[in-house]
């Protein structure tokens, strides 16, 4: 059987999908997280609890919010709580069992930055800032991040460490008392990106059909590590993709433009 | 006590120059009506207060209105950036801006410890991150009970706070549904606070449970229909995101964010103006 033709993204948000377990309880960003957490929802994972920081647990949108307090999330949860409570007793209270973040910058330890791209003082580009994401990074169980590869994007330095991964690699998270394992994979439209069980460093566990080892190193600004026995992405499927675009379409119609 | 009065007039009465002012809202219920008037009577010197600024508070440092945001992300939710926040702190257009910058989690909880009566908040957060190296009002405490190291951060304690609600009735009480944010707390954190609200109604109707800011604790209550435009309402309207998406370019350029400052908020009356003028503005970009 031939397989469907699909994008980049597409690729990179069904593969992101996949990493999210049935029944997981999931703190979930704007954008990038949201789509991949709901396409989960839509496809292997129907009982996927959603909660985003504006207060919705248990949200099932029919399309993508455009904000992270749209009404369609409010409407579709099981509960709309207030701001500090989600973060007082639901991320703090350790009930969240992975955290799906987005980030402007990764280094190879899987710290993120989304503050400021150069001097903090005089930012060559000022970033929207922290949101819930460093006390997501820190809390939530285990961590999954979904960004573009890129030269910029995976840096060698962060200019700024908004929220945590493994600091400097080894067993650096658990000693500065860390509560959650942090980051278990970083999906990007090229591959997926899993850290070391020692070193922490992350190392490019499989790559998107078609993508060579070459072209995720290009899109790297540091000396990627490879795994020995690295793997392909499996294609999306035509239930996988034909969810997605049906998702991306009800987007469209509801806000008059595509999401994430 | 609350009074009903008009926004003018709450705006005039209730906010200083000077005054750290929280309108806040979670990309529900955004003050608009009342940024805007802000805007309208030339308030300056303002420290603002916000989980999540928005175009408001890009209106508002854009006109100059604003010394100093405490704030943990500051976007154009779904679009992009704020120009006019950036340019401010890129730049120091139209003046210096300092910022405060914290997490939400951390915003949350000092609001929390605002209506509380506390100086401070704690958390457990920010381990790892470098926000406290750029923020001395983020310190770290041991817990005296298990010595375990804590972020603590003072309560957030503005003059004035301003948010949107559905509903009040004629003495003032507020009821308000949905997404909720920190809205409670932070009017509860406030000297002052000035409601805006859809409609007021002879009976609340509030289920037990139900968020309602009783008027005793409130120093305003103005009817602004519409006043949360182009966010939303839950029950009344959905957000508009045309104007967020040409708010891109609206700010994006300096001279050309004054002009249309000028032309929607600086001369229009009201709220119900601004609106009228921006279907103008629409239908002469449709034509």
């Amino acid at each position: 059987m031939s397989q469907p033709a699909y994008d980049a993204n597409e690729i990179m948000t069904v593969a992101a999908a996949r990493r999210l377990a049935n029944g997981a309880v999931c703190f979930v960003g704007i954008g990038l997280p949201s789509t991949a957490a709901n396409l989960a929802r839509l496809t292997h994972a129907p009982d996927v609890v959603l909660i985003y920081e504006s207060g919705p647990i248990g949200a099932k949108p029919k399309a993508l919010p455009l904000s992270i307090g749209d009404g369609e999330l409010a409407e579709t949860a099981d509960t709309v709580v207030s701001t500090p409570e989600i973060f007082r007793y639901w991320l703090q209270g350790g009930r969240i069992d992975v955290g799906f973040l987005g980030a402007a910058q990764i280094d190879r330890f899987a710290n993120i930055n989304t503050t400021v791209i150069g001097d903090y003082a005089r930012p060559k580009v000022r970033l929207p800032g922290a949101g819930g994401a460093p006390e997501i990074a820190a809390m939530a169980k285990q961590v999954l991040i979904i960004l573009k590869q890129g030269r910029k994007a995976f840096v060698e330095k962060l200019d700024f460490v908004t929220s945590a991964g493994f600091l400097d690699g080894g067993d650096a998270r658990e000693r500065a008392g860390l509560p959650g394992r942090g980051p278990v994979a970083v999906i990007t439209d090229l591959g997926i990106l899993e850290p070391d069980p020692v070193t922490r460093e992350l190392t490019l566990v499989s790559l998107h059909p078609g993508v060579s080892v070459e072209q995720v190193q290009a899109e790297t600004a540091w000396r990627l590590r490879i795994a020995n026995d690295l793997k392909e992405t499996p294609a999306p499927t035509t239930e996988e993709l034909s969810e997605l675009r049906a998702l991306h379409e009800r987007t469209r119609q509801a806000h008059g433009s595509a999401v994430g | 006590m609350a009074e009903i009065l008009t926004l003018r007039e709450a705006v005039r009465q209730l906010v200083h120059d000077g005054d750290t002012v929280a309108l806040e809202g979670f990309t529900h219920l955004i003050p608009s009506a009342a940024g805007h008037e802000i805007v309208r009577q030339g308030k300056r010197d303002l420290s603002l207060v916000r989980m999540t600024p928005d175009l408001i508070y890009d209106q508002l440092i854009g006109m100059g209105c604003a010394r100093r945001m405490r704030f943990s992300w500051g976007g154009n939710p779904g679009v992009g950036s704020l120009h006019r926040f950036r340019d401010a702190v890129e730049n120091g257009w139209p003046c210096p801006l300092e910022v405060q910058e914290h997490g939400h989690a951390d915003m949350a909880n000092a609001y929390v410890a605002g209506a509380s009566g506390l100086p401070f908040a704690v958390l457990r957060g920010y381990v790892g991150s470098d926000l406290p190296r750029y923020n001395d009002q983020i310190r770290f405490i041991d817990c005296p009970f298990t010595g375990e190291k804590l972020a603590a951060v003072p309560a957030v304690r503005p003059d004035v706070t301003v948010v949107h609600a559905q509903k009040a009735d004629r003495k003032g009480n507020v009821l308000l549904w949905g997404v909720l944010g920190v809205q409670k707390e932070a009017v509860l954190a406030a000297r002052r606070a000035i409601i805006t609200v859809e409609e007021i109604v002879d009976e609340l109707d509030a289920w037990p449970n139900a968020c309602v800011l009783p008027h005793w604790a409130l120093g305003a209550v103005c009817l602004e229909p519409g006043g949360a435009y182009p966010s939303y309402a839950q029950g009344y309207y959905a957000r508009d995101s045309w104007l967020y998406r040409v708010w891109d370019d609206i700010a994006r350029d300096r001279q050309g964010f004054l002009d249309w400052m000028r032309r929607h908020v600086l001369e229009t009356e009201n709220f119900a103006g601004f609106r009228r003028v921006l279907a103008e503005t629409r239908n002469a970009m449709a034509a």
